[in-house]
């Protein structure tokens, strides 16, 4: 599995005198099993293009291949495709809308044609892998907490078992627990699964923890696409286009700044923690 | 008695069958006791469903409580006659900028709360002037609000709230759809109208960072409040703000977890800066040391 964009160009009210570049020249591939941090400035143009990506949207000019095949070439399956790429909008429990969490997660395989028992099996799989316990499933989704909420919006969305899963956003407004435990199941999709994720985030330290690559949007165009610690060694670009570096990656700069060495590319607590001691002669390796 | 006062505060959410019969009875804030001080920078923290917004919600009658009482400024927010008076002192923003704005240029939509409190028209002008320049956004007045960033909307819908002349201001996760810097740009917003107007806020945030410059820091759980502190007092104890589904800021948590391991370093840092102080001594003699043994 693999989505390849090439040349993509999207323009709003095209033809007339507002017409302007939501993405411009994006170009990228995601391989198979990846874990693709998404990040950009408010208005980047980071929902615009995961919309490309499952065909929601449809580029003014350039092309999009999914598994080598052109999604834009006539009689491309676009409904299979949207099974295969799984979107999770941002705050997708406001899309719950069934009598209870079971018959909500269902909807989707339900439109995919399946036979009650498939679509319910599936159902309960899905439920599963995002941590929410049988005893909630009868309840109607508006009775949950905010955390369960979105998990129930989550599993409606794996319930389809997309190969692909893309997510815009999924922790805004979640306490610190619940954002971790969420990202610790997309995590574990990604490890136990196979599946490849597309995580767009505000959060810095997150992407930091998560992604083992990042794609850097400003201004409808691809700035940077690496992993991590290189893209996060860009600190005062980061900035200059309204983002920033995790905390530690400053902490790091700072002592480096002040002749202790510690490797540039450090970007989580754990790597700093591990760095200093060792510097310090304590723990493992004394180097 | 301070600005904000809640005393033996409960609030139940009541959900009702078709016949009007109590069908269960969810308890959101349970015996609170709370004293604000006019002035003060309060953040509070709490997981979700720990029942800060309902207490947020309080402050200025958009609910009332079951049972015990809420004071703004000396009123009862049960008092009917003075509901009005309560929602001019206690203004509050809310997460989501694009469900706050309804003005199709940025000053008329600034201009809407006092429009709507009956302000004498010259008197709304200057309070939209005073209001777009308290958030440092003048020179976007004859904008649309679409146009803005993430930020910058927040900045116009808190400018809305001050140009009601409010005493006190409660934001409820004002930040969590923003970038970075709008995150920034918001924080720093709210934290100069508290310096130069006094302006008494209440910031209920998930993001620890957020906190670090807060007078006081209160923590909620389950409808009661478990902590109060200064933020050095509460990000000392990183073992208890986990156990209450909190976190601390990346460097709060890289100094405690040096200091489980032995490096001497004091409780509760907060900032880059003080971390960097505490710890490059640290480092620069054990390199001292290492250069000599070597």
């Amino acid at each position: 599995m693999s989505i390849r964009a090439e040349h993509i160009n999207y323009l709003y009210g095209e033809g007339t005198a507002f017409e302007q570049y939501a993405l411009k020249d994006v170009s990228f591939e995601i391989g198979d099993g990846q874990f693709v941090g998404l990040i950009g400035h408010t208005g980047s143009g980071k929902s615009t293009l995961i919309q490309h990506l499952n065909g929601l949207l449809r580029a003014s000019s350039g092309k999009i291949y999914y598994n080598g095949e052109d999604i834009y070439q006539e009689g491309y399956d676009m409904k299979a495709l949207r099974s295969r790429v799984g979107l999770v909008f941002q705050y997708p429990e406001h899309q719950l809308f069934e009598v209870d969490v079971f018959s909500d997660v269902c909807f989707g395989p339900g439109n995919q044609g399946l036979s009650k028992e498939e679509k319910e099996e599936r159902a309960r799989e899905a439920l599963h892998l995002v941590g929410l316990e049988e005893r909630f499933w009868t309840q109607s989704p508006f009775e949950l907490s905010g955390g369960q909420k979105r998990r129930a919006a989550i599993a409606g969305v794996l319930a389809m078992r997309p190969e692909v899963l893309i997510l815009d956003e999924p922790t805004a407004g979640l306490d610190p627990r619940g954002r971790d435990e969420i990202l610790d199941e997309i995590s574990a999709l990604h490890k136990e699964k196979r599946m490849t994720i597309v995580l767009v985030s505000h959060s810095m330290e997150d992407i930091a923890r998560y992604a083992d690559r990042i794609l850097v949007m400003s201004h409808g165009e691809k700035l940077f696409d690496a992993p991590p610690k290189e893209v996060f060694r860009h600190y005062q670009e980061l900035e200059r286009i309204g983002l920033a570096a995790p905390q530690i990656t400053y902490v790091v700069q700072r002592l480096r700044e002040q002749g202790i060495l510690l490797q540039e590319d450090i970007t989580t607590v754990g790597e700093a923690k591990a760095a200093i001691l060792r510097l310090l002669g304590k723990g493992g390796s004394e180097a | 008695m301070g600005i904000i006062k809640a005393s033996r505060l409960i609030y139940d959410y009541i959900r009702r069958d078709e016949e009007d019969h109590v069908e269960e009875v969810n308890r959101a804030i349970d015996g609170l006791e709370l004293d604000i001080k006019a002035g003060d920078f309060v953040a509070i923290l709490g997981h979700n469903g720990s029942g800060k917004s309902t207490f947020a919600k309080q402050v200025n009658g958009i609910l009332l409580p079951t049972e015990g009482t809420v004071w703004i400024s000396g009123m009862k927010t049960t008092d009917e006659n003075h509901i009005w008076d309560i929602r001019k002192t206690a203004g509050m923003v809310f997460q989501n900028p694009d469900n706050q704005i309804i003005g199709n240029v940025v000053e008329e939509d600034v201009g809407f709360g006092p429009e709507n409190l009956g302000v004498p028209t010259e008197e709304i002008w200057r309070r939209v002037d005073e209001s777009l320049e308290a958030v440092g956004m003048t020179a976007y007045r004859l904008k649309s609000p679409n146009k803005l960033s993430g930020g910058q909307k927040q900045r116009v819908a808190i400018a809305g709230v001050m140009a009601m002349k409010p005493q006190c201001i409660i934001l409820d996760e004002p930040t969590a759809m923003l970038d970075p810097n709008g995150r920034t740009e918001v924080i720093r917003t709210i934290h100069e109208l508290n310096r130069k107007e006094g302006i008494t806020v209440l910031l209920i945030t998930h993001y620890m960072e957020e906190v670090i410059w807060a007078d006081r820091v209160i923590v909620m759980d389950d409808g009661h409040l478990v902590m109060d502190g200064t933020p050095r007092e509460i990000f000392s104890q990183v073992k208890e703000l986990k156990g209450y589904r909190l976190d601390v800021p990346q460097v709060t948590e890289l100094a405690y977890e040096l200091k489980k391991e032995g490096v001497e370093l004091p409780d509760g840092i907060l900032t880059i800066e003080e971390l960097i102080e505490h710890l490059l001594p640290v480092l620069q003699s054990a390199g001292a040391k290492a250069v000599k043994d070597s």
